[in-house]
């Protein structure tokens, strides 16, 4: 059995459409992301997953029970982290983790082996008020809360956006700590270098999938052979880039410009064209592409369908 | 080249109580550079760039921004530098015009200097046909990247930018980056954080904090030279993990 199965879901709020003809299945026990900008529709589709919202159009079953028909029974199998912090700011955070077991006819005690390697980081603040704890404690303590009653799989809502990278590289240690117990996770991310570390991501833009597979197979499927130009002065670079015919699509990825070649030409013709141009000097090499070039690549390829 | 200092800080040292959020700070910021500000959450930045900006004073040290004394004139301060963040930047229920004239005429434009340049600016940006639309209803790209166009309209000599990138999409990202290059290109100072790693290679120099020190300083080429680190995200994690017993 699947542990989800998601058939066009579409969600529409007045004339905007947030969520447009959906399908993915999650299979038991995977670790699934949903990579994609604000805006995306990440949330409306997480939000009905959740139960909280019954899609428009389309149908969605979490281990064969229905999100719309079969929510009572299903809530206890969820645990969901929504992206903005929703846990008590005015109870501690022993009573919020108190709270959360209660309500889903549980104990702290009973499951606590689960939170544990999580709960034990923030424990010695266990009696200070959830509003008063720092970006990082909040999200351990709603991953807390979120799991004390061993839902069989978690939603977690962009849990690292405005996450430091060492707090963020921490949390993906945690999940895959979970998913080694066999829960199931799907989580989204705006941050394209997290999605390397699930099993299969989603890209999502728009209210529509772009593409779903494994990281490797989506890196794989980029289709070109894809070089990062350097050059001191980036941004004169970049401009050159821009102006030249031999190269497509220069993208400035920090450090280097990322470019395809025109049909014909060369990474020597690049190059004599930077001279020309005035930037001696500058280097090319060929690179495996990144999750952000797969994702750049189909976002110019839909925006160029929409013109 | 000439290396003009637009912000020098020396030995700052911000106490709240018995806690200390920044430990003798000491770093200077050349004219025109695109100086990175990273850290961890909690690792002192924000209180650092609220002294910067004349907003909160220091507890000892020697702060000049614009070559103003921060303990002593902070409100000239303000005069002089522009400001962005990614939690407030624009008012939602104003429009696109009306955002810009109240940020002009707060820094002392006159409507008759206003009205051209903010003309000028939106057909910059392409973004005439949203001129009389509430901000609201513009998506986050556009509302982050008017945000920053603002934050500089009455020429400031530097710009604060605090995470101006969160949870945009890769494409805007890009285009924020530009206008930032471009500013930086007019002799305008660029000030950023940011989580993003990739986006520290945009820097001409970054630095790192970590429990309200400086930890590395230097070109991001140069800093991943001396670590032997392959990216900024490995180098952040190397050296910005606070100690664990700190939480």
């Amino acid at each position: 059995m699947n542990a989800v199965d998601a058939t066009s879901i579409t969600q529409r709020f007045g004339k905007i459409t947030a969520v447009d003809d959906v399908s993915f299945t999650v299979r038991e026990g995977e670790l699934f992301g949903f990579i994609g900008p604000d805006g995306a529709g990440k949330t409306t589709l997480f939000r009905i997953a959740a139960t909280l919202i019954i899609p428009t159009g389309g149908r969605m079953n979490l281990f064969g029970l229905n999100v719309v028909s079969d929510f009572r029974e299903l809530r206890n199998h969820i645990g969901y982290m929504p992206g903005r912090f929703s846990l008590y700011t005015d109870l501690t955070v022993e009573e919020n983790l108190q709270f959360y077991a209660t309500i889903f006819g549980t104990t702290i005690h009973e499951n606590y082996y689960l939170i544990e390697p999580i709960y034990k980081q923030i424990e010695p603040f266990r009696k200070r008020l959830a509003g008063r704890l720092s970006g990082g404690m909040k999200q351990k303590l709603a991953l807390s809360c979120a799991l004390i009653h061993k839902p069989r799989i978690l939603i977690l809502d962009e849990p690292t956006t405005g996450v430091d990278a060492v707090s963020r590289t921490e949390f993906w240690e945690m999940l895959e700590g979970l998913k080694r117990e066999g829960i199931t996770i799907i989580v989204s991310t705006p941050y394209m270098d997290e999605a390397l570390r699930c099993d299969r991501i989603a890209l999502m833009q728009q209210g529509k999938l772009m593409g779903i597979d494994t990281p490797a197979a989506i890196r794989s499927s980029y289709g070109k052979r894809i070089y990062a130009v350097s050059h001191r002065d980036r941004y004169r670079l970049l401009l050159a880039l821009r102006a030249m015919t031999e190269a497509v699509g220069p993208e400035p990825f920090g450090e280097a410009v990322h470019i395809t070649l025109r049909e014909g030409a060369s990474v020597e013709d690049v190059k004599k064209s930077l001279e020309r141009a005035g930037l001696e000097g500058a280097e090319a090499t060929e690179i495996t592409p990144g999750i952000e070039d797969v994702f750049l690549g189909l976002m110019n390829r839909s925006e160029s369908l929409k013109v | 080249m000439e290396r003009e200092k637009v912000i020098e800080v020396k030995d700052l040292v911000k106490r709240f109580g018995a806690f200390t959020a920044n430990n003798r700070l000491t770093f200077d910021v050349y004219r025109g550079e695109i100086f990175g500000f990273l850290g961890a959450n909690g690792a002192g930045k924000t209180t650092a760039m609220r002294i910067l900006c004349g907003l909160s004073r220091p507890t000892s040290g020697r702060v000049l921004v614009a070559g103003i004394d921060a303990s002593r004139r902070p409100e000239e301060i303000k005069k002089r530098i522009g400001y962005m963040s990614q939690r407030f930047s624009l008012y939602e229920d104003l429009t696109v015009r009306e955002n810009i004239e109240l940020y002009g005429g707060i820094y002392g434009m006159s409507m008759k200097e206003i009205v051209p340049r903010r003309e000028a600016l939106l057909e910059r940006l392409s973004f005439t046909s949203y001129g009389d639309m509430l901000i609201r209803a513009l998506p986050l790209g556009l509302k982050q990247k008017l945000a920053f166009a603002v934050a500089v309209f009455h020429d400031p000599e530097i710009v604060f930018l605090d995470e101006p990138t969160s949870g945009v999409d890769p494409v805007t990202r890009r285009q924020f980056w530009e206008m930032i290059y471009e500013t930086a290109s007019r002799g305008i100072t660029v000030f950023v954080t940011t989580h993003y790693m990739d986006e520290a290679n945009y820097c001409d120099r970054i630095t790192i904090m970590s429990e309200g020190r400086i930890v590395a300083l230097d070109s991001p080429s140069a800093l991943l030279r001396q670590y032997g680190t392959a990216s900024v995200e490995d180098l952040f994690v190397k050296i910005a993990r606070p100690q664990k017993n700190t939480v």
